[in-house]
């Protein structure tokens, strides 16, 4: 019986490592330049786990199969079981610790690092159940925010006073994040109601918005086209619908649009 | 028995006076006018529905919000203009009012009920909506409404103009303005309005625009028609 549950435990460990080295399940397609570097630390997370992970599955089989059918009393380690124990205690926290390390210079390079000083600066506002995006508009300045004057039914999403903000007036609010490839781009997080959730998959950016703090991330789109940005924060019961797009267009495209926008 | 016929002569006769006096009062009157503006109004933002693609698609072009509607010539669709004080003859009203959500919208933007009158609110789209009427004086309530759920039932028991949101979709607004009279009208797209039926006597009117707030006037209605016209004074922002 004890050879049998070894061997059990041998394919259990092989199945569920064939998909992850083979990619089979693997994040979609990616579309930033930082993207590449949150796939290799990805890629090391799971080396490093993985090969901890298949080295114990084997030696527990081992010791399944030498002593599964050992019917007597199991005699102790030699030197007692304490140094087995700190010594794995040390090793997964070595490994925890130099995949932070490692890790925490691409996760620096979207928040620490100073973004470029031309990046375009759009402020995002979420709010149940929906994101808006906010741009300077011509004169380039952001109007300044006042929370009472948030109303969603005359599309003032922000709070803008354009009455007394000369600034907030060409200020241009939409529902979908519209940007230009191959430019730095510069999130301003904020959220009216609670915490929600800024995730794009192929931008590999997931980053909480909490009510009162305004979360600053920078990145690069690399490709154009259309993806889904959602909430990954359960927000109440149109959570499911909370959900907005990240259009990614060309330089003279995006400036199209935008000269668009403040026609309007 | 000469006592007896001439009490029964008395009251036949004075109940047929008062029957004549009845239907010798003249019939109602009725109050028209226009309701304009001067200056300039606020620009409408057009609405992105772009996280409901159903909806986003049923608009090319996108709506634009209605806090002011305004038409040719200066004049305000959607305001509302009733007898504040010195109403008579105001009827009550049980013909149920229809209030939908459609392509995440509110239709009517402005919808007119007496106090106690039946409201009934359906969901024509594919996508749930939860209506969020904020009343201050009667009850607030919310309530979820999936594709296909059967409309709600309900009505207001005190008067109030009620701002109307959805959970799901902020953009989505408009009002529920519950009155005590049934002598108002809803102004259409060239700004006018029509009351009919009102008994004569002097009235106060008062016109309601949501982004501009409300006007009054005295009218006199004598039998005939009466005219009442209101301006408000709009500023950009």
């Amino acid at each position: 019986m004890g050879k049998f549950f070894a061997i059990l435990l041998i394919i259990i460990t092989l199945v569920s490592v064939y998909p992850i080295v083979t990619h089979m399940w693997w994040m979609p397609e990616v579309v930033s330049a930082h993207g590449p570097a949150v796939d290799h630390q990805l890629d090391e997370t799971m080396i490093g786990s993985g090969v901890l992970f298949i080295t114990s599955q084997f030696v527990l089989a081992g010791f399944i199969w030498a002593f599964g059918n050992h019917k007597g009393k199991i005699k102790n380690w030699p030197g007692g079981h304490k140094p087995v124990v700190a010594f794995g205690i040390i090793l997964v926290g070595l490994e925890i610790l130099s995949l932070s390390f490692v890790g925490s210079k691409v996760w620096a390079s979207m928040y620490i690092t100073k973004p470029d000083p031309n990046a375009l600066h759009v402020d995002v506002q979420a709010e149940q159940f929906a994101f808006f995006f906010r741009y300077a508009g011509p004169d380039g300045v952001f109007g300044s925010i006042h929370p009472d004057k948030i109303n969603d039914g005359s599309g003032n999403y922000f709070g803008l006073d354009p009455e007394n903000d000369v600034a907030a007036r060409d200020d241009i609010v939409v529902g979908t994040l519209t940007i230009p490839v191959d430019t730095p781009i510069l999130l301003t997080l904020h959220s009216k109601d609670m915490i929600h959730n800024f995730y794009v998959p192929e931008l590999r950016i997931q980053q909480d918005i909490v009510p009162g703090i305004e979360i600053p991330l920078h990145f690069t789109a690399t490709k154009t086209g259309k993806w889904e940005i959602v909430c990954t924060q359960l927000c109440g019961l149109g959570h499911y619908s909370m959900k907005a797009y990240l259009q990614v267009m060309s330089k003279p495209e995006y400036d199209d649009w935008l000269k668009q926008q403040s026609g309007d | 028995m000469r006592t007896k016929f001439f009490i029964l002569l008395a009251v036949f006769g004075l109940a047929s006076s008062a029957m004549l006096v009845t239907a010798a009062r003249p019939a109602g009157g009725t109050i028209t006018g226009k309701v304009t503006f001067t200056g300039t109004p606020p620009k409408m933002k057009p609405i992105d529905m772009s996280k409901e693609p159903y909806c986003q698609k049923l608009h090319n072009p996108p709506i634009k919000t209605q806090d002011v509607e305004a038409g040719p010539g200066d004049t305000l669709e959607d305001s509302v203009v009733f007898i504040s004080a010195g109403d008579q003859g105001s009827s009550s009203a049980s013909t149920p009012v229809r209030y939908d959500q459609k392509g995440c919208q509110y239709i009517p933007h402005i919808a007119v009920m007496m106090v106690d009158q039946p409201l009934q609110i359906y969901n024509n789209d594919p996508n749930a909506h939860n209506i969020h009427p904020l009343p201050k004086v009667n009850a607030e309530w919310n309530k979820s409404q999936p594709p296909g759920a059967p409309p709600i039932d309900t009505k207001w028991d005190k008067p109030e103009f009620i701002s109307v949101k959805c959970n799901i979709h902020p953009w989505m607004h408009g009002y529920f303005v519950v009155l005590k009279t049934s002598h108002y009208g809803l102004t259409g797209a060239d700004g006018t309005f029509t009351i009919k039926d009102v008994p004569p006597g002097k009235y106060t009117l008062t016109a309601w625009q949501e982004h501009m707030g409300t006007q009054t006037q005295e009218v006199t209605v004598s039998g005939g028609a009466a005219t009442a016209n209101f301006t408000f004074k709009a500023m950009p922002y």
